[in-house]
This record gives C-alpha cells, structure tokens and sequence, in this order.
C-alpha cells in the first residue's frame, strides 16, 4: 500500500456523513480470476461498425483505470464492451470470468455501466428509481436508503421525479443505484459532467472505496486531470485500439489503509 | 421471472399512473374513435347496435397500438434499454410484465369504452360470462402480440409509424373473432360465440408463448 503524501484528509462533501459502500456481491477470488478485464486484439461491432478494431488491453481486480482519447476514439464503445453490449467477434474478450465471445450476457448483473444518458425513468422519483434498480438486481430494497443518503438524495429531492431534477442530480441518482447494487467492476463514461465540486469529490472517495473493496473501475473520460489522484492507470485509445498507456501520477489521491475516525471519507482517502 | 415479471408490471403501472397518458390520451382518442364511427355509420339504431361489437374492437385495437407505443417510449433512451439489458431482470419476466402492465390498462380501457357503447348505441350483454372470457382472451393476444411487436420495432427510429403496419394486421384475427364473439354474446347465441373462443384462445397463448421465447432475442437486436 502506497503511504499517503500528506496527512490531509478529503474535505467531506457537503452530502452528510457517509456510509461505507456495501460489499461486493460476490467475492471475488483473484487466483482464479486475474484480470477483470482481460482483451487481446478485441474487435467489437456496433451495428455493422467495427467499434474495436483489436483493443489489447488488460485491468486487475481493484485497479482504477481511465481511458482517454478524442471523440470516436472507441472509449464508449470499450465500456460498452465490457458490459456486455457489444457483440465482440473476433479476439479474446473475458471480463469477470466471462467469455463475451461465447455468453456476453452473464457479466451484465456483475457490471455498472454509467453511460452518457442515465438509465432512469423520468416519470418516477429518484427513490423509486434506485429502488427499481436495486430489486431488478435482486437485491433488498433495503440496499437503496444509505446509498440515496450518500450522494445527498434526501427529504424532498428523493421524492422528486426525475424529469424534474437537474443534470446533476440525475447523474447523483444513477450512481446512487450503483453505489446500491455495489457492482465488480465500474463502467463509468463521463461520469464527472453536470457534477458540482462537492459531488465530484464525493464520486472520487466512492470510487477509492469501491477499488478497495476489490472492485474494478475503468473510467473513459475528457478531463483525466480530474481522476489523475485515484487512477492506477491511465489508458489512451485511438480509432476504436489502445495506443499507449501510462502509469499513475505520483502525486494526488492515493487509498491508506482504513481508519476507524469517522471523519475520515472511504476509509481513508488522503491527497496530496 | 415471475418475480421480475411483478416489478416491471409494477414499475411500468406506477409511470403510467404518474403520467396519466392512458387516461389522458389513449381513453379519449377510443371514445373519439367510437363516435366518429358512430357518425360514419348514420344515425340508423338498428345499424348501430349492429355494429356495436366491431366498433368497439376497433376502437380497442387502435387503443392497443398507442398503449404499447406508450409502453415503448418510456424505455426509448438508450440509457433506459441499456439499464433493462444490465439489470439482471429475466427477458421473459420483462416481457410478461410489459404485457400484464398493458393488458391491464386495456382491460380499464374496455370497461369504459363498453359504458360508452351501452349509453350511445343501447345495446345490452345477454350472455355475460362470454363477453367476459371473449374480452379476457382477446385483451391477452393484444397486448403479447402489442408488447412482442412493440419489442421488434423499439429502439428503431422510425418505431411510431413502423408499429401499427406491423401489429394491425397480425391483430386482424383478434378484431374478426372477438367482434363475433361479442355479437354473439349481445344476441344470446352461445354456440356461434364459442366457437370465435377457439381462435382467440390459441392466439392468446401463441403470442404469449412467443413472447416469452423471442423477447430476450428482439431485446439484444434492438
């Protein structure tokens, strides 16, 4: 474990006091599974577009990984991949312990995917929502009140509809059902577009917390900057094949080992 | 898939409630359809009751195109068809839930375009219990073969005007055979009514059954 540069803790956000994250819904062994995310010469179609055109790329249990590179460069299509959505036909594909070549429909309840639209219903209230999603998941409902709490979706603003919240606040009810449905491996595109300050800093301790819990986080984004501090990796893509990759940047966030003060956020998150 | 089956029905009762659009929309645009058909037919009483049961049907069928369409349109996102796909739900639990979801709301829709037919044209069920399983039947082979076909067609951009070429004429024998069904039930003859119940019984259970298998399949094409 990395030891943290400096003693300061994340401010905490303006959304209460945190709980910590449930754990994940099946133990991960990484014996058995080494990589999470396992791609050798990938090639995924959307439609009759090849999306990824043979995409190397491999990412450990409890890695954070961010994904940049231009528009089109195939980082949606990569995300999309992973959960499940793309048809992948040619190369090596295994994510969680599941060929995609051969059921990419068996790592779809183990996979969060927040993607550019939040997959929310307009017409029900942001509580319903989780609540909708964590059930579908077949999970207890029960799961849906601490994470609505985190993300500060309290009092009125869990009883409101969806199609009456902001951008934001729609994006803070989409990761408030992941945070619910505690997924292995995190598929978040953009996730920090539309988010304030407080959320955005909320969104790095939740996704530290995860990474520590042994989940998996790969991340495409436009600002890396913003995920320098928690990324492990950062991953570069160009026309639909991964180009280059970097290692984590010295300074920043970097996970501690857990600390029982409670005003310590995710266990002990300190930055630099 | 019975449990999944509940909360989608569950979830798609509870928007249709909030947003009112059967009520709203899919109701008065029936009733509008009756009495448009009632005008186009002239102010003849005897060719009203006669028509009764056809016109009524047809106003169901129409209803049953916009309510699936409704149905469709609240999972247009992409963002909402990728959730259902990373749910975990049981593509056949989705679909028996869309379509319970939608068979309900027909069966309300029923139920008040009926009111509206005995207080316009004045006419009066004999033989209820076939009016009954007629309308039970028939509302099921709607809405498997609505969701079925509202499931091909979603996800596609031209889904509003592609839906009804596709579902009219897959419905045609559900308008024929509960029509008859209803006549019959409206002049007490059983015999001829039941034997319209052996067409809407197996198309009931076809398109369910189809649903059931193709949904997961339609689903990852659309």
């Amino acid at each position: 474990m990395t030891a943290p540069i400096r003693e300061d803790r994340v401010r905490e956000p303006a959304y209460g006091r945190l709980a910590p994250l449930p754990p994940p819904l099946v133990a991960l062994a990484p014996e058995a599974m080494p990589h999470a995310v396992h791609l050798r010469a990938a090639v995924a179609l959307a439609g009759r577009f090849p999306a990824l055109s043979g995409v190397d790329l491999s990412v450990d249990p409890g890695e954070v990984v961010v994904v940049v590179g231009p528009n089109g460069a195939g980082k949606t299509s990569l995300l999309r991949t992973c959960a499940g959505l793309l048809p992948v036909t040619s190369g090596e594909a295994v994510v969680l312990g599941c060929d995609l070549r051969l059921d990419r429909a068996a790592v779809r309840p183990r996979v969060g995917l927040l993607g550019h639209t939040a997959p929310l219903y307009a017409e029900l209230t942001a509580a319903e929502n989780v609540r909708f999603a964590v059930r579908a998941a077949g999970l207890a409902s029960s799961r849906a009140e601490p994470a609505l709490e985190r993300l500060g979706l309290v009092g009125r603003l869990r009883r409101t509809t969806v199609e009456r919240l902001s951008a934001g606040q729609r994006k803070r009810v989409a990761l408030a059902a992941l945070v619910a449905r505690s997924p292995e491996l995190w598929l978040l595109d953009e996730p920090h577009a539309g988010l304030d300050a407080s959320a955005r800093e909320l969104l790095a301790a939740i996704l530290c917390e995860a990474a520590a819990g042994g989940a998996t986080v790969l991340v495409a984004s436009h600002e890396p900057e913003v995920l320098r501090a928690q990324a492990t990796r950062t991953v570069a893509m160009t026309g639909g094949r991964v180009t280059g990759e970097a290692p984590a940047q010295p300074a920043g966030l970097r996970l501690a080992e857990p600390t029982d003060d409670p005003l310590a956020v995710g266990g002990g998150v300190h930055v630099a | 898939m019975w449990r999944d089956a509940l909360l989608v029905a569950g979830k798609d009762l509870r928007i249709e409630l909030r947003s009112r659009v059967a009520l709203w929309q899919v109701l008065p645009f029936a009733l509008l359809c009756l009495v448009l058909f009632a005008f186009a037919l002239g102010p003849g009483e005897k060719a009203l009751r006669a028509a009764a049961p056809g016109l009524f049907w047809l106003a169901v069928l129409f209803a049953t195109v916009l309510a699936t369409e409704r149905s469709f349109s609240i999972e247009s996102g992409e963002g909402t068809r990728d959730g259902l796909r990373l749910s975990g739900l049981d593509p056949a639990g989705i679909f028996l839930g869309k379509a319970a979801a939608l068979a309900l709301q027909l069966a309300v829709l029923e139920i008040v375009l009926w009111a509206g037919i005995e207080f316009l044209f004045g006419v009066r069920v004999h033989v209820a219990w076939l009016a009954l399983v007629a309308s039970v039947l028939a509302t099921i082979g709607l809405a498997s073969a609505g969701v079925l076909y509202g499931a091909l067609s979603a996800g596609l951009g031209v889904r509003e005007t592609l839906l009804p070429l596709l579902v009219l004429p897959i419905l045609a024998p559900v308008l024929l055979a509960a029509s008859r069904a209803w006549a019959a039930a409206l002049t007490g003859a059983v015999g001829a009514g039941v034997g319209w119940l052996r067409i809407l019984g197996p198309f009931a259970v076809v398109y369910a059954v189809l649903g059931v298998l193709l949904y997961g399949p339609l689903q990852e094409a659309g």
